[in-house]
């Protein structure tokens, strides 16, 4: 049996100034990360946005056009993906169907020349609590189970990077949410670098610590969930992790702490921290959960008119039209406050300063809108 | 340095990987392709070399010499153009038989036999392991003149008793029938087991009726099992002598025939490779317009 | 609510249905019949107490059964008939199927060239195939034998061969292989414990395909054999005397054999899915 040699770098994961082009279309365009040692990290992005490109090179299963990948001090750029101490979670799997679960997962440690792999197989059974299947075909299992199975395979090999390519697109939401739980304890447990590639933002901002929005090839932003749906930096990403109001506004001012704007006659408040950009011309964020519809505040709109309602359990959810004919969502907690609003009742919109932020008003208004659910 | 080693490492590392990936399929396809070639594509040439020689005055038999005689695909034409239009003509009932016996039970196979589809496809296949030649003899005395089929037609009082099956154009094309059965079978069980059954249930859903269905969604969807089934059935048909030889009589004869016995007992051979070459040329032409017809160019 | 006529089976079209399906299966055992009379009968007659001629029904007897080889030259031909199938089957299917993984796995020029070279063989009538390869013998001034039908075999029996296995590569998901590379195999590693253990059945499809297409062939045996002869070439050659009953007792014989070989390997597969 050949025994293949495996590097053991330890270290950040680096992609300095990687592209991939297919001919003359640009999958990655020139994309520089720096992924820290044992964190949970997101590759987020529509499909053909080159995230699983970008994962390919990193497993070895395609070769940059340009740039290097490495791990700690060793490039790995041109290293056979056999080589490497990289283990992938495909998507769909891909268990071999005529091996057992056991040796699926003993697969990786035979390769590399282990004799007795028994404890460290049963040892990853047990990681994802599924030791009593060991002897069983793959055809035999549910897709919850497959997918456990995939990762112990991947594990099983204490590799220095583990990558997920959509590992959970093919499970039913229930299974799915159980899984996204379940993969965080396992990273917690072995304190691997995990890669997770979706196009499913609450997935991304359930799992990870450090999200990247992808973009045609490139990264929008970076940063935690938190931050990315807070302040984000651009309309993609405003748009493309849940849902945004955005609003076409003109700078009057900016002065103590404040940048002064406004839209068809209304003013409203950013605060300068909130602003990304230095343009006259900006468009202004605001989250549908952050509007109420009151009028008492500084930021308001009166004389609008509900157009659509709808009733989705936790809340109630409002298009809202200004005077000027933009719709706006509104989200409405359904609690005592309850305004319980029908179609073309007239009503005001306010919300707070804190809650709002600024981006580059250059920008497409729908850039990244219903992108995330196709595929 | 750093990115100037990294850059040059993956330039090499790029083309040795590439050039071992140009090696390998030259070496994997060489030792079969010089085989088709050795035997398939050279005795094709050489076959039509042989095709527009002569044999010299008085020479032995079996000598001949090159003299590029184009006119004995004339004479070979016109001296056999019976057999050669007769093969065509068996060939093609055969095929629009075949066609009329395998279609409904490639269906039943396909949608109506459940859990025993596998054992019915066994079954399709089965009769097939016992030697070609056993099934045609074994048909010749199934219908021969003193077989079980004549003894009892004889017996009924609308036939006289000169009536014979076998020594008869029926009897050929049953025979040519017969053997081709699970050539067309076959692949129509394919393209139709390949139907999503709720394409069916969608058209009904629609407002066609069972047969609308039939006509307008499972024939169109069939059709690359029809096309392969008809070309594997009337491409040996339409070459076939030993049907002929043992169901039929000197008035039955097909193109096969003529080129056996050319070859062997007339040692005739520019006449057999003439009769070849057309017999061929007819065929590829003929499938050629098909396939562009049925516009499935899948199967090439 | 408006009121919406919606076309509902009527009884009189679900009981057409009912007779349509009910019409398709009756073809079908009609089919069935049809193509088994000749199985039936070369199996009956393989008891027949015949003597020298096996034309006419003259008793029972279980002779031929427990003596196949009394007939002159009936075990003789088998016997090349094997050896002439197992040699071809071998050639052809590791020509083939290096054939077949090249045309799915790698790039090259002549792509199309080779897809028709694959074509052509099976677009051929065999009396030209056998014909022509003759022509080139005779030519050569090669005289026919074993070696010239084995050389015939495999050359009609390595497309089917490609085909077959084509398709099962082609059916096979890149990320199996993909993943064994990711999980530290090399590509002989690859080849070795992925994809040649899932391509198998496919090969093994192919074999025997080939197998039985060499063993059943006449016409290109016919032009290719010289004085050699095989079990097709026997009963053609003893069709106009008659051919003794033996040759019954061995088609019936391979015909259950056969049936053995797939009925066992149906089973195999179907409880491999299950345990």
């Amino acid at each position: 049996m050949a025994k293949t040699k495996v590097s053991q770098d330890t270290g950040d994961l680096v992609l300095n100034r990687i592209s991939k082009y297919y001919g003359d279309f640009c999958a990655v365009d020139d994309l520089s990360l720096t992924i820290p040692d044992g964190s949970f990290f997101a590759l987020l992005g529509p499909s053909g946005c080159g995230k699983t490109t970008t994962l390919r090179m990193i497993a070895g299963l395609e070769e940059p056009s340009a740039g290097t990948i490495s791990i700690g001090d060793t490039d790995i750029t041109t290293q056979k993906s056999y080589r490497r101490n990289v283990n992938t979670v495909f998507q769909n799997y891909a268990l071999f169907p005529h091996l057992s679960i056991f040796e699926n997962i003993a697969f990786g440690l035979r390769r590399r020349g282990i004799k007795d792999v028994k404890d460290e197989v049963e040892k990853a059974l047990n990681l994802v609590e599924l030791g009593h299947l060991s002897e069983r075909k793959p055809a035999q299992l549910s897709g919850g189970q497959q997918q456990r199975i995939a990762v112990a395979r991947a594990i099983v090999n204490r590799p220095e990077v583990l990558l997920l390519d959509e590992p959970l697109g093919a499970l039913d939401l229930k299974l799915r949410r159980q899984m996204q739980i379940e993969l965080k304890r396992i990273q917690l447990e072995v304190g691997i670098t995990f890669i997770h590639v979706t196009h499913d933002q609450e997935e991304a901002m359930t799992m990870a610590d450090t999200i990247a929005v992808m973009n045609q090839g490139k990264i929008e932003q970076m940063g935690s969930a938190t931050e990315l749906y807070e302040a984000p930096k651009t309309a993609f990403v405003a748009n493309f992790l849940g849902q945004c109001n955005l609003i076409k506004v003109k700078v009057q001012s900016r002065s103590g702490g404040k940048v002064v704007v406004s839209a068809k006659g209304h003013t409203f408040e950013i605060p300068e921290s909130r602003v990304s950009s230095s343009n006259d011309a900006l468009l202004l964020g605001v989250r549908p959960e952050k509007l109420r519809l009151d009028d008492n505040g500084v930021n308001s709109i009166k004389e609008c008119v509900v157009t659509d309602r709808s009733f989705v359990g936790t809340s109630t959810q409002y298009l809202v039209r200004t005077p000027w004919d933009l719709e706006l969502v509104v989200f409405e907690q359904n609690d005592e406050g309850l305004h319980d609003l029908r179609v073309g009742d007239k009503v005001s919109l306010e919300w707070d300063s804190e809650h709002t932020f600024g981006l580059d008003g250059a920008q497409d208004v729908n850039a990244g809108a219903d992108l995330d659910d196709d595929e | 340095m750093a990115f100037l080693h990294g850059a040059t490492k993956s330039k090499s590392g790029g083309e040795s990987a590439l050039k071992k990936r140009s090696l390998t399929p030259y070496l994997l396809l060489a030792p079969g392709l010089i085989w088709l070639i050795t035997f398939f594509v050279i005795p094709i040439f050489s076959l039509a070399s042989t095709s527009t020689m002569v044999r010299p005055q008085g020479a032995q038999i079996g000598t001949y010499v090159q003299e590029l005689r184009f006119a004995n695909y004339v004479d070979a034409f016109l001296a056999n153009q019976e057999q050669y239009v007769r093969s065509f003509l068996y060939a093609g009932i055969a095929t629009i038989l075949a066609l009329a016996i395998s279609y409904p039970l490639a269906y039943m196979i396909a949608f109506k036999a459940g859990k025993y589809r596998n054992i019915l496809l066994v079954l399709v296949v089965a009769p097939f392991f016992t030697s070609f030649l056993l099934r045609t003899v074994a048909w010749s005395q199934i219908l021969g003149d003193e077989g079980p089929v004549v003894t009892t037609l004889k017996l009924l009082p609308f036939f006289d008793d000169s009536i014979r099956l076998t020594a008869t154009p029926f009897a050929v094309v049953s025979g040519l029938t017969y053997n081709f059965l699970p050539f067309m079978t076959l692949p129509l069980y394919a393209s139709l087991e390949r139907i999503d059954p709720r394409t069916l249930e969608a058209s009904g859903d629609l407002y066609a009726s069972g047969f609308t269905t039939f006509r307008k969604v499972t024939v169109p969807l069939s059709m690359p099992g029809v096309v392969a089934g008809t070309l594997l059935t009337f491409i040996p048909a339409a070459g076939d002598y030993v049907n002929a030889a043992l169901l039929g009589n000197p008035s039955t004869k097909m193109i096969g025939n003529v080129i056996e016995s050319r070859f062997f007992a007339v040692v005739d051979y520019p006449t057999a490779a003439a009769l070849s070459f057309t017999l061929m040329a007819t065929i590829l032409i003929l499938v050629t317009l098909y396939i562009r017809k049925s516009g499935t160019d899948e199967l090439v | 609510m408006s009121t919406q006529v919606i076309p509902r089976p009527s009884f009189s079209h679900r009981s057409s249905r009912w007779f349509s399906r009910n019409l398709i299966r009756i073809y079908a055992a009609l089919a069935f019949i049809y193509l088994f009379i000749p199985v039936a009968y070369t199996f009956a007659f393989s008891f027949n107490d015949s003597g020298k001629s096996n034309l006419v029904w003259q008793g029972f007897t279980l002779d031929n059964w427990k003596n196949p080889c009394g007939a002159p030259q009936v075990c003789k031909s088998v016997a090349n008939s094997l050896q002439i199938g197992v040699i071809s089957t071998v050639v052809a299917t590791i020509l083939g199927t290096m054939i077949a993984f090249a045309i799915s796995r790698h790039s090259f020029r002549g792509r199309k060239t080779t897809n028709l070279l694959i074509f052509l063989p099976m677009a051929t009538p065999e009396v030209v195939l056998g014909a022509s390869l003759l022509a080139m013998f005779l030519n050569l001034r090669i005289n026919p034998g074993f070696w010239t039908i084995v050389i015939a075999h495999v050359m009609f029996c390595i497309s089917f061969v490609v085909v077959t296995v084509k398709a099962r590569v082609a059916s096979l998901d890149p990320r199996l292989e993909q993943a064994a590379m990711d999980l530290y195999a090399n590509e002989r590693d690859t080849f070795r414990y992925v994809t040649l253990p899932l391509v198998m059945p496919g090969i093994a499809g192919a074999a025997l395909l080939a197998f039985s297409l060499s063993f059943d062939d006449f016409i290109i045996t016919n032009f290719n054999s010289g004085i050699e002869s095989t079990f097709p070439k026997f009963v053609y050659v003893s069709a106009a005397r008659g051919i003794p009953a033996q040759a019954n007792v061995i088609g019936s014989a391979m015909f259950f054999i056969a049936l053995i070989i797939v009925i066992v390997g149906q089973v195999v597969s179907r409880q491999r899915k299950k345990s």
